[in-house]
C-alpha cells in the first residue's frame, strides 16, 4: 500500500485541527478512549459540541493558548492508502515549523476561512509549500456553512488564490469547498453544496499521484556508515538518495575521484540485483579504496556539482539572528563541513513576495544567500533532487539547527558566465574608431539573480509561413506569465525603423541578422529571455549571432515545416505573390534556405495544433534551463 | 540506526521486552548485517516484570550476540535514590526515570534508541526522531530542534544526550504487519492465553505478586492478550482470541481502543505522558 505524506497549514482559527480531527473521526481512525477523553475535555471547557480539534492539539501549553505550537504527526489509513499528516501551526511566528512539516511532504492542504477570503497567511503557506517543492497543493475553503454554502464566495476565494498561485509555479492546484466542523466534503459528500461536482477531500488524498518527486535518474549514494565485521568484509552502508545501482556498475568516489566497480549490493536478507532510490543497502566494491562516512558514490558520467561556494534559499529557524561571517556547521547528506554565510543576497517578504535588502536574517526569515564552505560538498539543485539539494546549518556553540537550506546552484557559475561573456566579446567585432570597451555598469549575473532566471536568446528560424511567429508569441506569453523577463524581436517589426533601410538581397539579409544579433545581445545583457523570430536563411549568419553569446545561452529553434505546407498556409500571401513574380528573393522560391543541422530544439508542425508546438518548445526550454552550465 | 551508530560514541538500545523494542533489535540486525549490533541493550527492570518478558529478553540478547545491561529499580530503591509510591496503586513506572538516567550515566551513554512511536500518545506526536535531552535528562517540548528532510542534527554539549526514535512514524498496525511479514518472534504474552485478571477502572490487570486485589475486586480467569507490555502493575490485558500474527493484525484493524488505553499510568491525568517525558521518561 502506498503512503502519502501531507502537511496542513492554515491561519489561527481556520479550523485546521478541526479538519484533521474530522478526517480521523470520519475515517474511523479515532479510538473510543481518545474520543471519550476529548468529549470529557470539551465538557470541561464548557463547549457545546465535541471539539475535534482537541484530538490533535497535543501539548498542554497550546491547549491553554488554543493554538498549535509545534509540528505534530498524525497517522491514519484507508483501504486505499496510508497517510502521515504533519500538522503545523499557522501562527505568525512559526514559519519554521511549516517549513519543517513541508520538507518531507508531497501534498499541502492550505486552509482558507471562507468568511475572510485569502489572507496573507494562506499566501505564505502556499509560498512555503512551493519553495519546498511540494508538487500538490489542495486549497480547502473551510467554514462554508458560515457563508450559507455560497458558490459565489467559493468562486471568488478560489479565483483570488489562483491568481496568487500562478506566480509560484505550483504543479497541481485543487480547490475544495468544505465544512470541517460539520463534515461536508471532508470524507462524505456534502448535501449542502450541490453546485460542487468535484471529489471530497479524502477522495482527492486517496487518488493524487505520489512518488513523482523522487529522482530516479541521477545515482547518488552518500556513505553513511562503514560496516566492517572482519578483515574480509567492508560494506559501505547508506540509503540510495536517488537513481539506482547494480552489481558491476562503475562508480566514482567523491571527493577523491577514484573509480571502481560495485561488487555487490547487500542487505540483511542477502545480495540483491538492484538498489533503487530509498533503499537502505550496503555496497561492496571491487577495489579496496579508502571510503568513509561523508563520501559519495556516483556514476562517472553523471556527476553532481562539486563546489564549496553555494547559492541557496534558506529559512532561518533560530531565535538567534544570523551572524554573517560566523562559522556554522553545514550538514548535507551524511557530510558535515564548516561554513559561513558570505553574502546575504535578499530576504523575501513572504506575504508580498517582494525582495528586501537586509544584512542578516532573523527567526522565520526566508531568502537567498551565498555560503562558503571549508570543503566542497557534492550536490544537485534542490528542484532537481530534494535529497542532495537540501542542507541544514547548525550553530557551533548552541548546537541548534539554525537554518534549513535549498540549494539553487554554485556561486562560481556566475563568475564563469562573466568569463565567458568577455571571451565572446573579445571575438572579432567591428568597432568605431577611437572607442574603448567599458564594462557594463550592472553585471549580468546580478541581473540574473534579480530576475531569478537565466538570460537566454531563443532564436526561431524557418521558412516564411512555417509558424515561427505564432509559436514564439505564445511561448513568450507563457514565459512572461511565469514571471520571466522577456522580449520578442520579430522580422517585420525590426524592418520598421531600425532595419528600414534594408531590402531582401542576400547581403541585406545578412546585415539584417547581424543588427538583430547585436540588439538581442543588448537585451540579453539586460537579463532578458530574448525571443527572436527570423527566417534567417543562412547558417553562417545564425552562427555569428551564436558566437556573440556565452556558450549555452543561444538556443536555436528550428520550426520545421515543409515548403509545400508553408505555401499552402501562406498567411501573408507572400508565396502567391512570389510565384507571380511580384516579389524577388523569396526564401524557398527564389532564395535558398539552409536548414540548421544541430538546432537545440526542432519542432515539426504538421498535424499538430499550436498549443502542442508551444508545449514542446516550452518543455524543451525548461529542460535546457535545468542543465548545468557547460564547463 | 546507522545514523546513530555513526554520529554517537556510546549509543545504547533501550529494550523493554515489548514488541517495539523487539522490532528495534530486528531492524538493528538488518542495518548492520553481517556485523553485530553496535549497541548495548539496556533494560530497566522495575522488578515487577512478567517472567515471560525476562526469559525472552535473555534469549534474544544471546541470539543476536549483544551485550545486555540491566538497570534495576529495586537497586535504586534499596540505595535510597528513591522511594516506593504509596497508596493502593503503587506503580514503579515513575521510578524508572531515576534508574534510567542513572544507568545511562553509568554506561556514559550519549544516545539511547527507543521504540517510541508518535501514534501512541498525544505528547509523543511532537517528539523528534533525534530528541535532545539536557544534562538532567529533561525534554523541552517548546524548544525542540527543527528536523528537516532526513537530516539529523546530533550535536550536543558534554553531559547531554539524545533519545532516538526510529519508529516514530510507525503505527501499531505497521508494527504488526511488519512483524508478520518478517516473521519476527514475539513473546507469548502478545498472543491469546488464559490468565487470572481483575478489572480496575476499566483496565484488566494480571495477577502477580505485585498486584493486590482491593475490596470488592475479584480474580477471574479470562482469555486475554497484551497489546503493550510494561510492568505488571500498570499493563492492562485485553480480552482476545487472537493467537496468530494474522489474527492480531485483523484484531488491530478492527480495534476501537488505543493500545495505551490499557495503560493505567496514562489515565492518571490528561497530560500524564507529557509530564513524565519532561522529567526524562521515554
Amino acid at each position: 500500500m502506498d503512503l502519502l505524506r501531507l502537511t496542513t497549514a492554515g491561519s489561527v482559527d481556520d479550523g485546521k485541527s478541526t479538519l484533521i480531527g474530522r478526517l480521523l473521526y470520519d475515517t474511523k481512525s479515532i479510538f473510543e478512549d481518545q474520543l471519550e477523553a476529548v468529549e470529557e475535555a470539551s465538557r470541561r471547557r464548557g463547549e457545546g459540541y465535541v471539539n475535534l480539534a482537541l484530538l490533535t492539539d497535543g501539548l498542554r501549553a497550546e491547549r491553554e493558548q488554543n493554538i498549535t505550537i509545534d509540528v505534530a504527526y498524525r497517522y491514519f489509513a484507508t483501504p486505499h492508502r496510508k497517510f502521515i499528516i504533519a500538522d503545523t501551526p499557522g501562527h505568525v511566528q512559526y514559519t519554521r515549523n511549516m517549513v519543517t512539516g513541508a520538507s518531507t511532504a508531497e501534498l499541502a492542504i492550505v486552509l482558507i476561512d471562507a468568511r475572510h477570503g485569502v489572507l496573507t497567511q494562506s499566501k505564505r503557506h502556499g509560498f512555503i509549500a512551493s519553495l519546498l517543492g511540494i508538487p500538490h497543493i489542495l486549497v480547502a475553503i473551510n467554514k462554508m456553512d458560515l457563508v450559507d454554502w455560497s458558490e459565489d464566495v467559493y468562486e471568488r476565494v478560489s479565483s483570488d488564490y489562483r491568481d496568487f498561485a500562478q506566480r509560484l509555479g505550483v504543479e497541481d492546484l485543487t480547490f475544495i469547498p468544505i465544512s470541517a466542523l460539520l463534515g461536508d466534503n471532508v470524507v462524505d459528500e456534502s448535501e449542502n453544496i450541490p453546485w460542487y461536482g468535484g471529489a471530497t477531500l479524502l477522495h482527492h488524498l486517496e487518488h493524487v499521484n505520489v512518488g513523482t518527486r523522487r529522482n530516479l535518474v541521477d545515482f547518488r549514494f552518500p556513505v553513511q556508515y562503514v560496516i566492517r565485521p572482519d578483515q574480509d568484509y567492508r560494506g559501505y552502508a547508506g540509503r540510495v538518495a536517488s537513481g539506482a545501482i547494480h552489481p558491476g556498475d562503475e562508480v566514482m568516489v567523491l571527493p577523491s575521484g577514484q573509480r571502481t566497480r560495485v561488487a555487490s549490493v547487500d542487505t540483511f536478507d542477502g545480495p540483491i540485483e538492484r538498489g533503487s532510490a530509498g533503499d537502505s543497502v550496503s555496497l561492496t566494491t571491487e577495489d579496496h579504496l579508502d571510503i568513509s562516512r561523508g563520501d559519495m558514490l556516483v556514476r562517472p558520467l553523471n556527476l553532481p556539482i562539486v563546489d564549496s561556494n553555494i547559492d541557496a534559499t534558506i529559512c532561518w529557524t533560530s531565535e538567534d539572528p544570523m551572524k554573517p561571517g560566523t562559522q556554522y556547521w553545514l550538514r548535507h547528506t551524511t557530510r558535515e563541513v564548516k561554513a559561513f554565510i558570505s553574502r546575504v543576497v535578499y530576504r523575501i517578504d513572504v506575504d508580498t513576495l517582494h525582495r528586501e535588502q537586509v544584512d542578516s536574517f532573523e527567526l522565520n526569515d526566508i531568502g537567498r544567500v551565498q555560503i562558503q564552505a571549508a570543503q566542497p560538498i557534492f550536490f544537485d539543485r534542490y528542484e532537481r533532487n530534494r535529497e542532495t539539494g537540501s542542507f541544514v546549518l547548525i550553530d557551533a556553540h548552541s548546537n541548534n539547527t539554525v537554518a534549513a537550506g535549498m540549494i539553487r546552484g554554485n556561486v562560481r557559475s556566475a563568475e564563469k558566465l562573466a568569463a565567458r561573456l568577455s571571451e565572446a566579446r573579445s571575438r572579432d567585432r567591428a568597432a568605431s574608431p577611437d572607442v574603448v570597451w567599458e564594462n557594463w555598469n550592472i553585471a549580468l549575473p546580478d541581473r540574473e539573480a534579480h530576475n531569478e532566471h537565466r538570460a537566454t536568446v531563443v532564436w526561431f528560424t524557418g521558412l516564411p509561413g512555417s509558424g515561427k511567429s505564432s509559436i514564439a508569441r505564445v511561448v513568450e506569453q507563457r514565459l512572461f506569465a511565469d514571471g520571466c523577463q522577456t522580449m520578442l524581436l520579430d522580422g517585420d517589426q525590426v524592418r520598421h525603423g531600425l532595419n528600414g533601410d534594408l531590402a531582401f538581397s542576400p547581403e541585406d539579409r545578412t546585415e539584417n541578422v547581424r543588427r538583430v544579433g547585436e540588439v538581442a545581445l543588448l537585451f540579453f545583457l539586460q537579463g532578458n529571455i530574448v525571443i527572436c523570430t527570423f527566417v534567417s536563411p543562412f547558417q553562417r549568419d545564425r552562427q555569428r549571432v551564436r558566437d556573440l553569446l556565452p556558450a549555452g545561452r543561444f538556443v536555436e529553434v528550428f520550426v520545421d515545416t515543409p515548403l509545400e505546407e508553408c505555401e499552402r498556409r501562406d498567411p501573408k500571401g507572400l508565396y502567391a505573390r512570389a510565384r507571380k513574380g511580384e516579389i524577388g528573393h523569396m526564401t524557398g522560391i527564389s532564395s535558398p534556405y539552409e536548414a540548421p543541422q544541430d538546432a537545440e530544439i526542432r519542432v515539426e508542425t504538421i498535424g499538430k495544433g499550436l498549443e502542442e508546438c508551444v508545449e514542446e518548445v516550452v518543455g524543451a526550454l525548461r529542460e535546457l534551463g535545468r542543465g548545468e552550465e557547460p564547463q | 540506526m546507522r545514523e546513530v551508530a555513526a554520529q554517537f560514541e556510546r549509543p545504547v538500545l533501550l529494550f523493554s521486552g515489548g514488541k517495539d523494542s523487539i522490532l528495534m533489535v530486528h531492524l538493528a540486525q538488518k542495518a548492520f548485517a553481517p556485523a553485530r549490533i553496535p549497541f548495548t541493550l539496556v533494560h530497566i527492570d522495575t522488578g515487577h516484570n512478567f517472567s515471560e518478558t525476562l526469559e525472552f529478553r535473555d534469549r534474544l540478547a544471546e541470539r543476536v550476540g549483544a551485550t545486555l545491561h540491566v538497570g534495576s529499580v529495586q537497586d535504586s530503591i534499596d540505595s535510597g535514590r528513591q522511594a516506593e509510591e504509596s497508596g493502593p496503586n503503587p506503580s514503579r513506572n515513575r521510578l524508572q526515570i531515576v534508574t534510567l538516567l542513572d544507568t545511562l550515566a553509568e554506561l556514559k551513554a550519549d544516545a539511547a534508541l527507543g521504540g517510541g512511536r508518535r501514534d501512541e500518545e498525544k505528547a509523543r506526536a511532537k517528539e523528534r526522531f533525534f530528541s535532545h535531552r539536557d544534562r538532567f535528562g529533561q525534554w523541552d517540548p517548546k524548544n525542540q530542534r527543527p528536523e528537516l528532510w532526513n537530516i539529523f542534527n546530533a550535536r550536543k554539549n558534554m553531559g547531554e544526550h539524545f533519545r532516538v526514535f526510529p519508529l516514530s512514524n510507525w503505527t501499531e498496525m505497521d508494527v504488526w504487519q511488519y512483524v508478520a511479514a518478517e516473521a519476527i518472534e514475539m513473546p507469548s504474552l502478545y498472543f491469546s492465553h488464559e490468565r487470572e485478571v481483575l478489572e480496575r477502572d476499566g483496565v484488566l490487570l494480571a495477577r502477580s505478586d505485585f498486584n493486590q486485589a482491593l475490596d470488592g475486586e475479584l480474580w477471574l480467569t479470562k482469555k486475554v492478550r497484551f497489546r503493550t507490555i510494561g510492568d505488571t502493575t500498570c499493563t492492562g490485558a485485553t480480552e482476545s482470541e487472537a493467537s496468530t500474527l494474522e489474527q492480531i493484525v485483523a484484531e488491530v484493524a478492527a480495534s476501537r481502543v488505543t493500545e495505551r488505553g490499557g495503560r493505567h499510568d496514562d489515565k492518571q491525568s490528561e497530560a500524564a505522558m507529557e509530564d513524565r517525558k519532561k522529567q526524562g521518561y521515554f
